[in-house]
């Protein structure tokens, strides 16, 4: 019983792909990653969610949402300075404890870690372009094994923002009379398809309602595309996510719907557990 | 008067000339960019949303007939456009050069002894040496008349703009087939274009055999390159170096695979002899390897120094002309701070190539906080080849082990034939080493 408790979190399968990713990038596409920077996030994280834990009077201590931050980040975040992939894995799992709103945490901690850095130091960045084309091929079949998989459980948020974010980029050239290569040569990247199946999908920091979290990823997408196309700036997704978050908890209190708990997605149950969830 | 079209540079939509078809024929290998054929080079200055962009044209037509439109992310005024000096471009494209390093083996009999003995002089032989005394040349001074330098420029405003395609069409230009869905795009996008076209009695007054490079700046956030009005000439790939000089960190595409070539190889002999053919072949093999999907790293390094130099840095001056605008005016201040070479710049060079089919977007960029160096290297290491007071046998064995390594490493690298290669190498003592033969499949997925 416990097992299959255990395979119904769908947190295993992530940190299986995400892995399986860590390798690629670092065995077959040599793009930067150093393994200094992993075990400093891996080990932060950890430490950080054990100190937070015991904190805020969690009645255990769970590793498994930390790991996939960790390796969020180890996969985003570039840098050639430890201190900052420390100062990245304290600042994602710390800032779950200390933003919240009626019981849940307001940004992705990863999302929250890399815009931070990002936009205080001149070292740390994010390399969009590193996986090529070739790689996403087997890349985008990890991805869709992952929704297989969980059995699709909560994956309107990637569905509905990758179809909205498409639609934009064709759309775009359509009207500037563009070859149909160019967005599909767009939506081939690596980075925005670890965006849109680890990030964006993250069930703790989208609205509760279905129907919320189609509109919450449609503003992502529309504010990613402007950020992009029309301001012409880099990593236009992750900083649209970190834009759009404080107004999921707007939604939430339009739109009724359950607090998701990772150990039992199934559950229809609209009490919340007592105590901080993360 | 009847004109054809072609396209140049990465920038450069429309050539109006009367020898275009001819021009893939005048190149002459050599080291450096010159290598390849259709090899244009820009350096990107940039620094938050300014940039001030210089475009190396390789035409050798008839001047006359060289006239090229610019598409350039903002509205630009007279004064952003400016005609640069060759002569610091080919000494940027000198200073990163991938180059070629060698050591001599130390007296085996005495103790083991390695020396670096050389930087570029042996490894870019005639090219770079040239090269070096070129980049010592002055530039010019330029007239503030609408004439820039040997150039008629035609700033064409956001209304005429739109009449682009007309205009040109008015004026004699033959358009490429293909041009007017990417000029419509490149419109519908907010960038604007200007036209340049060769003055010739200015060009005749200042005496220039060449056309020197054209200079913008401007101010948008767009750090990129628009390289699809090149590929519209379905005349094969093209070869781009892209020089990019900031304040902070390496520079890579954002929406392509930034790829470093391999470096710090150890190669055979003979490849100091043929070293522009074994770049040449390890890059294509490199490309393909990349699915020609990749842009790739050449060199990334503080402009202050080198090790091995392949050319000196780029002085204060060189740097000024080139647009770095951080620095300081004057460079006897710069001296007087001790700082007898520029700080805070970083070049990073890329180099790719491509048509329409691998590279269908424009080259988008981002600075990064990387300032780990990087430098395409190539290392020989010869043999001790002095008189032997002792018994050599040990020390011929190491090396024709290494002979063999390096033979492979080559043949991996470059796709040449390992049999051909080992052909070429002086195998120490005088004996080949065994080789034992290749299993049939070994190489049928190369």
């Amino acid at each position: 019983m416990k097992l299959i408790s255990r395979l119904a979190d769908p947190r295993y399968y992530q940190v299986a792909v995400l892995t399986t990713l860590l390798g690629i990038g670092v065995f077959v596409l040599d793009f930067g990653i150093r393994w200094q920077n992993a075990v400093a996030i891996i080990l932060t994280a950890q430490a950080a969610q054990f100190i937070c834990s015991r904190l805020s009077g969690l009645p255990r201590f769970d590793p498994m949402s930390a790991l996939i931050t960790s390796l969020s980040l180890t996969l985003l975040l570039r840098t050639e300075l430890i201190a900052l992939a420390v100062a990245a894995a304290a600042i994602a799992i710390s800032s779950k404890f200390i933003i919240r709103v009626n019981g849940k945490h307001v940004f992705n901690p990863a999302n929250a870690a890399l815009v931070t850095l990002m936009l205080l130091s001149d070292y740390a960045w994010v390399s969009s372009g590193q996986w090529g084309s070739a790689a996403i091929g087997a890349f985008g079949l990890a991805c869709l094994g992952f929704l297989v998989l969980t059995r699709a459980r909560r994956a309107e948020t990637t569905i509905a923002f990758l179809a909205c974010y498409g639609a934009l980029l064709f759309g775009r050239a359509l009207w500037l009379g563009d070859p149909i290569s160019i967005p599909v040569h767009q939506l081939q990247n690596g980075a925005l398809l670890i965006f849109a199946f680890f990030m964006i999908s993250d069930p703790k920091t989208t609205p509760d309602a279905a129907i919320g979290r189609v509109v919450f990823a449609a503003l992502v997408a529309a504010v990613a595309f402007t950020i992009q196309f029309i301001f012409y700036q880099p990593n236009g997704p992750i900083l649209a996510l970190i834009l759009s978050a404080p107004l999921v908890p707007v939604i939430d209190a339009l739109l009724q719907g359950t607090h998701y708990r990772w150990e039992n997605p199934d559950a229809q149950s609209s009490t919340h557990l007592k105590g901080v969830q993360t | 008067m009847k004109f054809f079209i072609t396209t140049l540079t990465a920038l450069v939509t429309v050539m109006v000339t009367t020898t275009a078809q001819a021009f893939c024929g005048f190149y002459v290998a050599r080291a450096d960019t010159s290598l390849f054929n259709r090899a244009s080079q820009v350096v990107l200055v940039r620094d938050d949303n300014r940039t001030v962009i210089t475009m190396a044209n390789d035409f050798e037509g008839e001047a006359r007939d060289f006239a090229v439109v610019i598409p350039v992310p903002s509205m630009i005024e007279r004064e952003q456009i400016n005609v640069g000096d060759r002569a610091i471009i080919q000494h940027l494209d000198a200073y990163t050069s991938p180059r070629l390093v060698e050591y001599h083996d130390g007296d085996p009999c005495a103790r083991y002894d390695r020396e670096e003995l050389m930087s570029q002089d042996a490894a870019l032989p005639a090219a770079a040496k040239e090269l070096k005394r070129s980049a010592r040349s002055r530039g010019v001074t330029i007239e503030a008349s609408y004439t820039v330098g040997e150039y008629d420029i035609l700033i064409l405003s956001a209304n005429q703009s739109n009449g682009l395609i007309r205009w040109l069409n008015e004026n004699g230009y033959n358009i490429p087939s293909g041009a007017e869905r990417v000029v419509d795009s490149y419109l519908g996008q907010g960038m604007r274009f200007f036209v340049a076209r060769v003055n010739i009695q200015e060009q005749s007054k200042l005496g220039f055999q060449y056309l020197r490079p054209l200079q913008v700046a401007y101010e948008s956030n767009k750090f990129m390159l628009p390289i699809r009005l090149g590929t519209l000439n379905a005349q094969g790939k093209q070869e781009l170096y892209v020089y990019a000089l900031t304040r902070t960190g390496r520079v890579e595409t954002t929406n392509y695979r930034t790829v470093k070539l391999p470096t710090n190889v150890e190669v055979p002999e003979f490849v100091e002899g043929e070293f522009a053919d074994f770049y040449r072949d390890m890059f294509t093999r490199q490309t393909q390897k990349e699915n020609e999907r990749a842009v790739f790293l050449e060199y990334a390094w503080d402009m202050a120094w080198c090790d091995p130099c392949a050319a000196d840095p780029l002085s204060h001056e060189e740097l000024r002309k080139l647009g770095v605008f951080w620095l300081g005016d004057n460079e006897q201040e710069a001296q007087r701070r001790m700082q007898p070479r520029a700080q805070n710049v970083f070049v990073t060079r890329l180099h790719l190539r491509y048509d329409a089919e691998h590279f269908p977007e424009d080259l988008m960029f981002q600075e990064t906080g990387d300032r780990q160096n990087y430098q395409g290297r190539y290392v020989i290491r010869h043999p001790w080849k002095g008189e032997a007071s002792c018994d050599l046998t040990q020390y011929d064995a190491s090396v024709r082990e290494r002979q063999e390594r390096e033979a492979q490493l080559l043949a991996n690298m470059t796709g040449w034939d390992i049999a051909d290669i080992r052909g070429k190498i002086p195998f120490a003592g005088g004996i080949r080493p065994e080789t034992v033969k290749e299993p049939w499949w070994k190489r049928i997925w190369d």
